[in-house]
């Protein structure tokens, strides 16, 4: 397809849909979001990208294979739940740390469920755009 | 104690990591090798601590049972999760030679790995869901390695496995509703419990046979066993071995595991319907592979045929049927996934697996000969193979029962089984090669990653066999704490039972 006003809005969109991605991983602990639903809405964003500007430009605007995104994913949330191992605790028992934490303020909360919820993000992000490109060229 | 529950499936999955990010070098398959080495050493490690207490729990993520998933490990867990590795390991190392570089760059060894995590965690899981989970990803893993660099073949066999195994997905996951909705539990320890205050016990049978069905499709048990003949003998070797080791125990071992701890209420009626599964199974299964010419497909009936023995011992439900199930479980993982294998050295070596379009293996490769001749003997039940034991302790607690056409049926089907060995040994082995090709040991290539795995489990088939006792001793055990789940209950839900 090639439209002038398809290429801008997907430009723009395609941006706006990854912070919002963002966003919404970054939520998702006690709201609804997560790194499933993140990961989904920043693969439309390199889809919408891919379908107005080409996959190869979609590709190279990646940077790295979908494939080995989702698998560096998988081993990003296992190794969160490994992590669980330092402390002595079962596999994937979530640790906390609570910066600048007082008396009735629980600081900044910084978990190992984050940095799994980071790496479903990515095994969806990979996997959902690799199914994408390839049916997107196999047409 | 619960990190020797998750390292045998943790290892997996990091192998399965790295085997991908490597997939494009030669390294990926020594990463699957290694994995699976580490693996049997973290199934080792397990097993000798269940040997010592018996039962072990882990709570994963810290929530308790029967909340949370818990991961178990009884006696029967371990032994499978042990056997598993080790056909893992051997299939691993056979896949050196079989596997092609463009099937390794699309992935294999990834998806190998993540295949054995499946198995391992359907066998170790405590939690029914989590179970439906692990089924799931041996599922995707599989039609993955059933299609992988397919043409037409690879592809409709891979359909119909999936198509098949759907609809037994569905049915479990219906089951698994119902179950919860009556009991309010999926963890099988608190099932055990929850299941004899269910009011409406009609009801509880019903839901009783909706898993009889979902697993004999994973199982392929009469008659729900086309998907397996239709496609086990489509994709590269290393694949079909793995398959026929191990993919249809996982349904065997999933009744043997509901219909001894949870859905014992109606015995008078699920396990006779068990019995008569199995009795088909054992006579369609050991027709139909007399029927078929392809070295492959007759063994893939031949799996079928197999199940049923192993239905039977858990459908008799005495301490001793239950032993001869296990034992047979066991045996027939190794024997299987063996036979598969030297399909391949013999397809390599004659260029075909249809047996009589081959021949002449035994004069030009003797040593190929004897490797063949240990599995299939111990298949068809010769002393004092591992396969005569298994088929004498079945046989033996049919008797007991004083099931005269049941044990005739048994018995009858081992004969056949005979017939059907002997014509693979008569076409492939004995006659010459129909085009003269004289096949040799030495031409092939990477020899000893097709002949190391395939000795060693041979090996395994001889120790068993000539020294049941410890193995008969361990079945005993493990049937022991199947009867009697007191220890499985209280090691998972802590102590108050």
């Amino acid at each position: 397809m090639n439209s002038v006003i398809l290429i801008a809005g997907a430009r723009l969109q395609a941006v706006l849909l990854l912070v919002f991605s963002a966003y919404m991983l970054l939520r998702g602990h006690n709201a609804p979001g997560g790194g499933f639903i993140g990961g989904l809405i920043a693969a439309t964003g390199f889809v919408v990208y891919a379908i107005a500007c080409g996959t190869a430009d979609a590709r190279k605007a990646l940077r790295f294979d979908p494939g080995s995104i989702a698998g560096a994913g998988l081993g990003i949330a296992l190794f969160a739940g490994l992590m669980a191992a330092l402390w002595g605790d079962a596999l994937f028992t979530g640790q906390w740390l609570f910066i600048g934490e007082t008396e009735d303020d629980k600081g900044i909360p910084l978990s190992t469920v984050l940095i799994f919820d980071i790496g479903v993000y990515l095994v969806v992000l990979g996997a959902i755009l690799s199914i994408a490109f390839s049916l997107e060229e196999a047409v | 104690m619960s990190w020797y529950l998750t390292l045998p499936l943790v290892i997996p999955f990091v192998a399965s990591i790295i085997a991908y990010l490597l997939r494009s070098s030669p390294l990926g398959a020594w990463v699957s090798i290694i994995g699976s080495g580490l693996g049997l050493i973290a199934s080792i490690a397990l097993m000798a601590v269940v040997l010592d207490a018996g039962v072990i729990a882990g709570q994963m993520g810290n929530w308790p049972a029967p909340f949370g998933i818990t991961l178990v490990a009884d006696l029967l867990s371990a032994v499978m999760v042990l056997i598993t590795a080790i056909t893992g390991f051997a299939v691993a190392i056979y896949a050196l030679s079989d596997i092609t570089e463009r099937q390794a760059k699309l992935g294999y060894h990834a998806l190998f790995q993540i295949l054995l995590a499946g198995v391992t965690g359907a066998f170790l899981t405590g939690d029914l869901f989590n179970l439906y989970v692990w089924f799931e990803v041996m599922l995707i893993a599989s039609f993955g390695l059933l299609i992988l660099n397919g043409g037409k073949e690879q592809i409709d066999g891979g359909v119909k496995y999936v198509a098949l195994n759907l609809i037994s997905t569905i049915l479990f996951l219906t089951g698994i509703g119902l179950l919860y909705g009556m009991t309010g539990t999926l963890n099988f320890a608190d099932l055990a419990l929850k299941v004899e205050e269910v009011e409406n016990q009609g009801l509880l049978t019903v839901v009783a046979m909706m898993f009889m069905v979902a697993f004999g499709v994973k199982a392929a048990v009469f008659p729900l066993f086309f998907w397996l003949p239709a496609a086990y003998h489509t994709p590269s070797f290393a694949v079909s071995a793995v398959f026929a080791g191990l993919l249809t125990k996982v349904g065997v071992y999933a009744l043997i595991r509901m219909f001894t701890m949870v859905f014992d209420h109606d015995i008078g009626f699920t396990h006779t319907v068990l019995l008569w599964v199995a009795c088909f199974t054992m006579v369609i299964g050991v027709l139909g592979a007399a029927a078929q010419s392809d070295f492959r497909k007759i063994l893939s009936f031949h799996i079928i045929s197999q199940i049923g023995y192993m239905i039977l011992g858990l459908a008799l439900m005495t301490p001793l049927a239950l032993v001869g199930a296990v034992f047979y479980l066991v045996h027939h993982i190794i024997v299987k996934a063996n036979l598969f294998l030297i399909a391949g050295i013999a397809k390599r070596l004659t260029g075909g697996t249809e047996v009589y379009q081959i021949g002449g293996l035994y004069k030009s490769a003797p040593f190929l000969a004897i490797l063949f001749l240990i599995p299939a003997f111990s298949l068809a039940g010769f002393p004092p193979l591992s396969g005569f034991w298994a088929k004498y302790i079945i046989v033996k607690a049919t008797l007991d029962v004083e099931m005269w056409f049941v044990a005739f049926i048994a018995l009858a089907v081992g004969l056949m089984t005979i017939y059907s060995m002997t014509k693979i040994w008569a076409e492939a082995f004995w006659k010459p090669h129909p085009d003269g090709i004289e096949p040799d040991l030495k031409t092939l290539p990477n020899k000893p990653a097709q002949i190391i795995p395939v000795a060693g489990l041979a090996i395994l088939t001889i120790i068993i066999g000539l020294n049941p006792e410890p193995f008969v001793i361990f079945a005993e055990r493990t049937t022991a704490q199947l009867l009697d789940p007191t220890a499985y209950i209280t090691t998972v839900l802590g102590e108050t039972p």
